[in-house]
């Protein structure tokens, strides 16, 4: 059973505006945990810091605060801690035309990882793991398939090739940013299903990084809504759906095409403010204040979480536990 | 403003390292321009103690602190001295520079400015419309380029000067005139240039073209060119302003590196039409060992190319609004 | 008899496509658009739905005149009928006439805003430039004046008149394209994949802003995109393209409450439904066509899990099945006398047996009943696949029962419900 904590993670870029000096807080403070046979969905918009919070898990990007631990181990102990934690965290990516080699045939990506990590050393132990792998992620015959160069397979198949190589060497935890979202809708379902298939045969813990609420919920078993950097809501896939708490998350959901919804009608729920500067990310406070209809004089400081179901939970001023007794405050 | 402030003080920083590499590297170099002098005076009888001082004196040579010289050096520099030419001595450096730096700026500037605007435009045009005669082209003026430029220069020479008799043999201006702006005098420049530019300009428009064509199709598959195209807007607009605008971008890049160089002067063109141009007295240097006057000419060229870069880098934000920002 | 609720009564028609076809010529010609009608009612919005590879793109331009080559019209007409006046057959207008036509009646917003601006030049002159072409007899304040207007129809202050494209959001800058596409208040105005790389906020405002400007101008609108659940909620008639066909053609309402080609079920079913009920779902398995290769039979054989010996042989054509109109045999009573299989009727995208549905979010994780795949014999047959690698179903995703900290999920495992 393994589990990868992550607490108070933070990306800072220092800015300069002019002559002042500001900090982009693209991530901040985030804090969750992965564990073994489940998937969490990181939900967020383009800006949201989902991408950067998923490259600071696999080391791509170093954190400017905060920590990562793998089963209680801090990821950068030491040179062998890091080799493990490498070996152990494995990402797939969005774009499935850049994450392969166009000069590279399917065995070669395969075999690096393998041989890398000491999975497999010699050249008939590395063919039989290149072709179990493939076998794996349903992409048969293996022999023919590992001969093809990228261009010669389609985007499904080449997302299959990807997800082959992130289990190349073993990992325990996968990061999938945006696995589907280049890819047609007919075939995003199956690789949603394999992932989730190989999750379960393998005991890995999944990050699901995507915009799409709709695939959220019917993959993940949580979700954790992120805006601008910051973890706004969180709890069990369901709950965070249909009974959102944070006027983001409220937004999200009435903005997602729904198909159910008679047309005609506006959609209900939601409707943000528009225009005006975005409020800074170091200013302080909600940073969702400047588009919330409900935004109210204390949400310039700063919002603890508060708790609003079972493992549900929102950070927002609404919802504090006095809430109810007071008036909604003019901004 | 920024990006302006940023670009100059970046330029004047590079030109302080110019000056001071080249006061750094000659004095690098063992031997003395005193001695050069001597050696081709082939003096038989050996020179006075003082006369030597007081060459070396004309020279610069001397044993002050390295720091004193540099001071020294870089007053001079100020005051447009750059000592005596060994070559031509004792005509100073200066001299040197300003009766042979216009002839080849007009001359090459001219050549080269033409050739670029001829290439782009043939290029855009070439690009524009595939399929045309214009494609012709682009064999023919990398046939040009390839050539061994001499050889291109000599040809043309013979033919058109020797063979036909249509334009003059050698140097860059009739004799006959005297020097200043009267007509007769540049009459007889403009008639004596127009051979050795022609030469620079049939030799180099290849690289324009051919830049520019391919930039052209690949800009004409953008989103925008399409968009124009169905904005109904008339081709020729479309062509310039949205094909042609954004395709012409590298090449100005490429223009800075240019201009800059022109300065060197072309010194196949100067010696196979004896062109009274920097190149010659780039060679009548390396042949007499004339330190300063090469210390000299390096300068003139670091600073045009400084100059220049500096100019298209201004003209580059005002082609580009995106480089405003970036800076 | 059931009523062809498809058909557009001719007088209310816009723009009438018929037969059209395009091909990519080459050492192996693509054929692209293959006998693709329908017609476009004044003011409506025709949605047009498919993924990579169906050829909506290619109609597209083959609609506005937008081809280049190796790209040609190879059969086919599109006309168009203005308000006022006699048809004009689209590709009877050359050079000047057709400059003239251009954005005047039938305007274009193109995908992703990313690349659709001219980096070099302002929103101004990008604006300007329409009516420098097209209304010469304006004068410079009066231009301003119209720029400044195009801009507030869509929410941009008139200070962004100077800015770049650069300097913009990308939704800022598809709205500025769609404001330039209103420039001379066109009849028909076609969109493709205009929200596409937009966040799905700035997408709901995107459409409801052009729901706005076809409430006040009363354009028709041709909205191309691969996102389905989008189109069913914003078009009146969509046309599924698979393959350069159209396969399916109908009312929105109607294709969503009943759809009758395997393909359009397929893909319904690809789209997990935000709220409701969670049910085993799984896309349709399998890759496009290779256009390049001559197709004998329906293009869709590869991936259905419906077809037959006829499929292989016979191209089927639109026919009338159920409210709309689908290319498919099962609808031809010639070889199907009694109609459509029971699972096709019903909606499903498998031979078998219905699965259990699942109850509200709360309940049980989904299920596939007893681990048994949905039938994928139609992905072997290798005549009709070009692709050898094939790639079988996935059994759906059991939501994550192993931590009862998360809530009142059961484990998982064993029995159906």
């Amino acid at each position: 059973m393994t589990t990868l904590t992550v607490s108070q993670l933070s990306k800072h870029f220092p800015l300069r505006d002019g002559r002042r000096r500001r900090t982009l807080r693209a991530v901040d403070g985030v804090s969750f945990e992965l564990r073994s046979g489940q998937t969490v969905a990181l939900v967020g918009e383009s800006g949201s810091g989902k991408s950067t919070i998923a490259r600071m898990l696999v080391r791509l990007t170093r954190p400017t605060t905060g920590e990562i631990r793998l089963d209680g181990i801090p990821v950068a102990a030491d040179r062998r801690a890091v080799r493990r934690y490498r070996r152990d965290v494995q990402m797939v990516f969005q774009d499935p035309f850049g994450s392969l080699n166009p000069a590279h045939t399917v065995e070669y990506h395969l075999r690096r990882p393998l041989r890398l990590h000491g999975v497999a050393r010699s050249a008939g132990d590395v063919r039989a793991a290149v072709h179990d792998l493939l076998a794996r992620v349903n992409l048969t015959p293996a022999d023919q398939v590992a001969r093809r160069l990228p261009h010669e397979l389609s985007g499904g198949q080449r997302q299959r090739v990807a997800i082959a190589r992130a289990l190349a060497p073993r990992p325990r935890i996968l990061l999938a940013d945006e696995p589907v979202s280049m890819l047609d809708v007919s075939i995003r379902l199956e690789i949603l299903n394999l992932i989730d298939r190989l999750k379960r045969e393998e005991e890995l813990a999944v990050l699901y990084v995507t915009h799409d609420l709709a695939t959220a919920r019917y993959f993940a078993s949580s979700i954790m809504v992120l805006y601008r950097g910051q973890v706004v809501e969180s709890g069990p896939a369901d709950e965070v759906i249909l009974r959102p708490a944070h006027p983001y998350t409220q937004l999200l959901a009435s903005a997602a095409p729904d198909p159910g919804r008679p047309r005609s009608s506006t959609p209900g729920g939601m409707r943000a403010l528009r225009g005006g500067q975005q409020t800074a990310t170091d200013s302080g406070g909600c940073l969702f204040r400047d588009r919330c209809p409900a935004a109210m004089r204390v949400c310039h400081t700063e919002v603890p979480e508060f708790p609003v179901g079972a493992g549900h939970m929102a950070r927002c001023w609404l919802h504090r536990p006095d809430a109810g007794q007071l008036p909604p405050q003019p901004r | 403003m920024r990006y302006l402030r940023r670009k100059a003080l970046f330029y004047l920083v590079a030109v302080w390292a110019a000056v001071t590499l080249n006061f750094l590297i000659p004095r690098l170099i063992k031997g003395n321009p005193v001695d050069a002098v001597l050696a081709k005076t082939q003096n038989m009888t050996p020179m006075s103690p003082e006369a030597r001082r007081a060459l070396e004196l004309q020279f610069g040579v001397s044993d002050d602190p390295l720091w004193q010289q540099y001071l020294g050096y870089l007053g001079n520099l100020l005051r447009g001295e750059f000592g005596l030419s060994v070559a031509y001595y004792p005509t100073p450096v200066s001299k040197v520079l300003s009766q042979s730096l216009p002839w080849t700026v007009v001359m090459v500037g001219i050549a080269t400015v033409l050739s670029v605007l001829l290439g782009i435009t043939l290029g855009m045009l070439a690009g524009w419309r595939r399929g045309t005669w214009l494609d012709a082209l682009v064999p023919t003026t990398t046939f040009l380029a390839a050539i061994p430029y001499f050889w291109l220069a000599l040809v043309l020479l013979y033919l058109l000067g020797g063979v036909l008799g249509w334009f003059p043999l050698n140097s860059g201006y009739s004799y006959e005139t005297t020097i200043g702006f009267n007509w007769p005098f540049l009459r007889s420049a403009i008639y004596h240039g127009i051979l050795p530019a022609a030469s620079i300009v049939l030799a180099s428009v290849a690289g324009w073209l051919l830049g520019m064509r391919n930039m052209m199709v690949s800009t004409m598959a953008e989103d925008y060119v399409l968009t124009a195209e169905a904005k109904g807007l008339r081709p020729g607009r479309i062509m310039v302003q949205y094909a042609a605008r954004n395709a012409v971008l590298p090449s100005v890049a490429g223009f800075a590196i240019t201009l800059g160089f022109v300065v060197s002067g072309s010194i196949a063109t100067e010696i196979v039409f004896s062109y009274p141009g920097v190149g010659m007295s780039l060679v009548a240097a390396v042949a007499n060992a004339d330190y300063p006057l090469l210390q000299g000419i390096f300068l003139v060229i670091s600073l045009a190319v400084l100059g220049a870069n500096f100019v298209v880098d201004l003209l580059y934000a005002v082609i580009d609004p995106r480089t405003r920002q970036a800076g | 008899m059931t009523l062809d609720t498809t058909a557009v009564t001719g007088t209310d028609v816009v723009l009438s496509v018929r037969d059209l076809s395009v091909v990519y010529d080459g050492a192996d010609p693509v054929r692209a658009v293959r006998d693709v009608s329908f017609d476009l009612a004044r003011g409506e919005v025709l949605g047009i739905a498919g993924e990579s590879g169906c050829g909506k793109s290619t109609l597209a331009y083959a609609i506005t005149r937008l081809l280049k080559p190796p790209g040609r019209v190879a059969s086919g007409e599109v006309v168009f009928h203005p308000a006022d006046g006699p048809p004009v057959d689209l590709s009877t207008l050359h050079g000047e006439p057709l400059r003239r036509f251009r954005w005047n009646r039938v305007a274009m917003v193109f995908q992703g805003a990313m690349n659709a601006l001219n980096p070099v030049l302002s929103v101004r002159r990008q604006l300007a430039d329409v009516f420098t072409a097209h209304r010469p007899e304006l004068r410079r304040a009066e231009r301003e004046e119209r720029c400044r207007e195009l801009l507030d129809l869509v929410g941009i202050g008139p200070e962004r008149l100077s800015a770049y494209p650069h300097e913009l959001s990308g939704g800022m800058r598809q709205r500025v394209l769609i404001a330039m596409a209103m420039a001379l208040r066109p009849d028909v105005v076609v969109m493709d994949e205009p929200t596409t790389a937009l966040d799905v906020v700035v997408q709901r405002d995107i459409l409801e802003e052009i729901d706005r400007l076809r409430a006040r101008f009363g354009f028709a609108v041709v909205f191309i995109t691969h996102d389905l659940s989008l189109l069913l909620e914003i078009s009146d008639r969509l046309a599924v393209m698979y393959g350069g066909r159209i396969v399916e053609y109908g009312r929105a309402a109607d294709l969503h409450a009943a759809p009758a080609h395997p393909y359009t079920v397929g893909l319904l079913r690809s789209f997990p439904r935000l709220r409701g009920e969670r049910t085993v779902l799984h896309g349709v398995p399998g890759s496009p066509p290779d256009l390049s290769r001559p197709l004998t039979g329906c293009a869709f054989t590869a991936r259905c899990p419906y077809v037959f010996d006829a499929c292989h042989h016979t191209d089927p054509s639109l026919r009338v099945a159920g409210t709309t109109r689908a290319a498919c045999l099962h609808y031809d009573p010639a070889l199907r006398p009694d109609g459509p299989p029971e699972a096709l009727r019903a909606g499903r995208f498998d031979s078998g047996p219905a699965e259990c549905a699942v109850e509200e979010a709360g309940g049980d994780p989904p299920v596939d009943t007893t681990g048994r795949q949905p039938r994928r014999e139609a992905a072997e047959p290798p005549q009709a696949s070009t692709d050898p690698v094939t790639a079988q179903a996935e059994s759906a995703p059991e939501r994550d029962g192993a931590a009862p900290e998360t809530g009142p999920w059961p484990p998982t495992g064993g029995g159906t419900r």
